[in-house]
């Protein structure tokens, strides 16, 4: 997968390689933190799958293979900074501090969101793809208009960047100048549909189009993923305007748990890419260079265990929601046919007659 | 006390005036509302006085228009995104539903989506296609939203204002044939609280409801009644979601005999549901079934015909004549 365009600072095997434009600058710690998070959110993101198989879960949206894009990316934010995902950034929510439990209501299927996204600066699931796209650049409009020093970052994939809401923050971003970084993971499956579909050229390709600058990179290399976003960030937040990452990597998994990716592709495809694990690199990495021990890597292994039955317990404790709850929040003011609806329910629930 | 008279255009202009003097965070958004003022100049000279980052000059995007409000609204920003016309707010349909209507539940109520759109809404100006059309019953239908329509230059200077400082979403339709119909502003005190109907004029036979638009229609069809010795009230919703159900069924139990007023179609309309609901509410009061003038179940006619497709004194008066057979 040499690409002359791609940003890659470690290849597949965890050797470092010489870019022009960027370079990493983490020491070793920071750079095993990377790897813990990943190795994290894979063992929730397996469990999560397991819990689904299980029955315990309405639905779930796998990350693997997408460690190194959601993490590098979550890392490179700052804290005030915004984030606006769709429905698959685990990793990302994992960086900003949302609670794993937090993340799986959603899939439980007792809240349509999880979490308080002022308290994290990370904002709902999105479902529908690519509305949230322009709420990240209407964000950084009121960045912009409160003269403050931050960036907003919003996440979509291959399959969303068809979409008319993702086109049209683009515009919107670039005619504003608005401080915002578009970060799509091609994943390059739209749950049947090969990102080839999606776009002829290849989707970086389309910041320039736009009027901002386009990036690709290597989406499995967390080292990249971080170096760049950063950057676009960094650019962002004082005055430099919008930019399009297009993060180069793979769904390993399937669309959800309701999806059979056997159906639409070849098991080679698929085990070319498992030889570009984004965990693997880095581990190679800290052995090779900063003589990370076996004992640190279990501890983590450990820890992530730890993480996971946690996250199986919490969720297994999550009850039927009272039904009263559906008239929470949908307004802010009363309602009447709220205080209606309220009503007639509780009398049902009463078991009136 | 302050009266002044003034076109409805205007009073939605000054109305928004002064809820930008009122609060730093109110923006307006839309396509050729700044330099231009908007297609109707309802944002007349708006971008002079408060600057582009405030009064803001939008590409032709729709959806992003209200996208991007939402965003605004979630840093903390109150957007009043105008739409150019009626039939060009399908685009943001999804926004709108899925987003705007949404993310306060979504958020467990950590996000206010204090927002309004306005929408120049309903005929009778003589247009070419998707420039006359009532689309305010797909918004009535979704649980979030709350839909508005002012009928007189003084409700429209104070809805807005009210709809400005309400922290629900709004989608606000303004009758665009009544723009330029002028009336008395009272610049000191609201005529009512934003979700309530008003009685225009007090009758005993029929009531008949409408809102925007059909308000002057139904006032002109009581002129007309009277002189054949009925007597209709007249009632304008004002408040289409949520209705104001408590003014309508006190009527309806005086009268017993209910017409509603739209210019929209009557099938799965906001008539139907006015209907349907005084109907549950009023039925040992019922003196006839209540009955929808509307429009017919085609889409909005070439404007040459137009005026055989909006409710009108004639057919208002047929109505009348049916309910008033019945007992």
């Amino acid at each position: 997968m040499i690409d002359d365009e791609l940003v890659q600072l470690l290849t597949p095997e965890g050797e470092r390689v010489a870019n022009t434009e960027y370079e990493s600058t983490l020491s070793g710690d920071e750079i095993f933190s990377f790897y813990r998070d990943m190795v994290i959110i894979r063992r929730l993101c397996n469990e999560s799958t397991s819990l689904q198989r299980q029955g315990q879960l309405a639905l779930w949206a796998p990350v693997q293979g997408q460690e190194a894009a959601q993490i590098g990316a979550g890392r490179a934010l700052a804290p005030m900074d915004f984030s606006f995902p769709s429905y698959r950034e685990h990793g990302v929510a994992w960086c900003r501090g949302v609670p794993p439990e937090d993340m799986l209501r959603i899939f439980r299927a007792v809240t349509t969101g999880g979490w308080d996204p002022q308290r994290y600066r990370h904002s709902v699931p999105t479902v529908v793809l690519g509305n949230q796209t322009l709420h990240a650049v209407g964000y950084a409009m009121g960045v912009q208009r409160d003269g403050a020093e931050e960036a907003v970052l919003t996440f979509f994939g291959d399959g969303a960047s068809s979409q008319g809401d993702v086109l049209e923050s683009f515009v919107w971003a670039a005619s504003f100048n608005a401080p915002v970084v578009f970060f799509c993971q091609n994943n390059q499956w739209g749950i049947s549909t090969p990102s080839s579909v999606q776009s002829r050229i290849p989707l970086y390709h389309r910041g320039p189009g736009f009027g901002f600058a386009g990036v690709r990179v290597d989406g499995n290399d967390v080292l990249a993923v971080y170096e760049v976003t950063k950057r676009a960030l960094d650019n962002a937040r004082v005055g430099g305007g919008p930019t399009l990452i297009e993060a180069f990597t793979y769904r390993i998994g399937a669309h959800t748990t309701s999806d059979d990716p056997t159906r639409y592709r070849i098991d080679a495809e698929v085990e070319v890419w498992k030889h570009r694990d984004p965990i693997e690199r880095v581990k190679s990495l800290l052995v090779r260079e900063f003589r990370a021990k076996v004992t640190a890597f279990d501890e983590v292994a450990a820890e992530a265990e730890t993480l996971a039955l946690k996250l199986r317990d919490d969720v297994l404790a999550m009850g039927r929601p009272d039904p009263q709850s559906m008239f929470d929040d949908v307004y802010a003011a009363p309602h009447p046919l709220i205080d209606e609806g309220r009503l007639e329910l509780a009398e049902l629930l009463g078991g009136g007659r | 006390m302050a009266t002044t008279t003034m076109t409805m255009a205007k009073a939605l202009n000054e109305g928004l005036r002064r809820s930008m003097e009122k609060n730093s965070r109110v923006l307006l958004m839309g396509e050729d509302i700044g330099r231009l003022g908007g297609v109707f100049r309802i944002t007349d000279g708006l971008q002079k006085d408060f600057g582009e980052d405030r009064v803001i000059d939008a590409p032709l995007a729709e959806s992003a228009i209200v996208g991007t409000a939402v965003g605004l609204a979630i840093r903390g920003f109150r957007t009043v995104c105008e739409i150019q016309f009626d039939g060009f707010v399908y685009p943001a349909f999804d926004q709108i539903v899925s987003q705007v209507a949404k993310l306060h539940k979504r958020s467990d109520g950590v996000y206010t989506m204090g927002l309004v759109i306005r929408l120049p809404f309903q005929g009778g100006i003589g247009a070419i296609e998707h420039h006359s059309e009532s689309p305010e019953a797909y918004f009535a239908h979704t649980a979030g939203l709350r839909v508005v329509s002012c009928s007189t230059a003084n409700d429209a200077y104070w809805m807005i204002q009210q709809s400005v400082e309400h922290d629900d979403p709004i989608v606000f339709c303004e009758p665009k044939s009544r723009y330029w119909e002028k009336g008395d502003v009272d610049l000191d005190v609201a005529p009512a609280g934003l979700f309530d109907a008003v009685v225009r004029r007090e009758g005993t036979d029929v009531t008949v409801v409408g809102w925007g638009s059909s308000v002057k229609t139904m006032l002109r069809a009581a002129d007309t009644a009277a002189a054949e010795g009925v007597s209709l009230e007249v009632i304008d919703a004002r408040s289409i979601a949520p209705l104001d159900v408590g003014t309508l069924a006190s009527s309806l139990t005086k009268t017993g005999r209910l017409i509603v007023v739209q210019e929209s179609p009557n099938t799965a309309s906001i008539g139907s549901e006015i209907v349907a609901e005084l109907t549950q509410r009023c039925f040992y009061s019922l003196r006839a079934p209540g009955l929808r003038v509307g429009g017919y179940h085609v889409p909005y006619p070439p404007s040459r015909i137009e005026d055989d497709f909006r409710p009108n004194v004639d057919r208002i008066m047929d109505a009348v004549d049916r309910v008033m057979e019945f007992a």
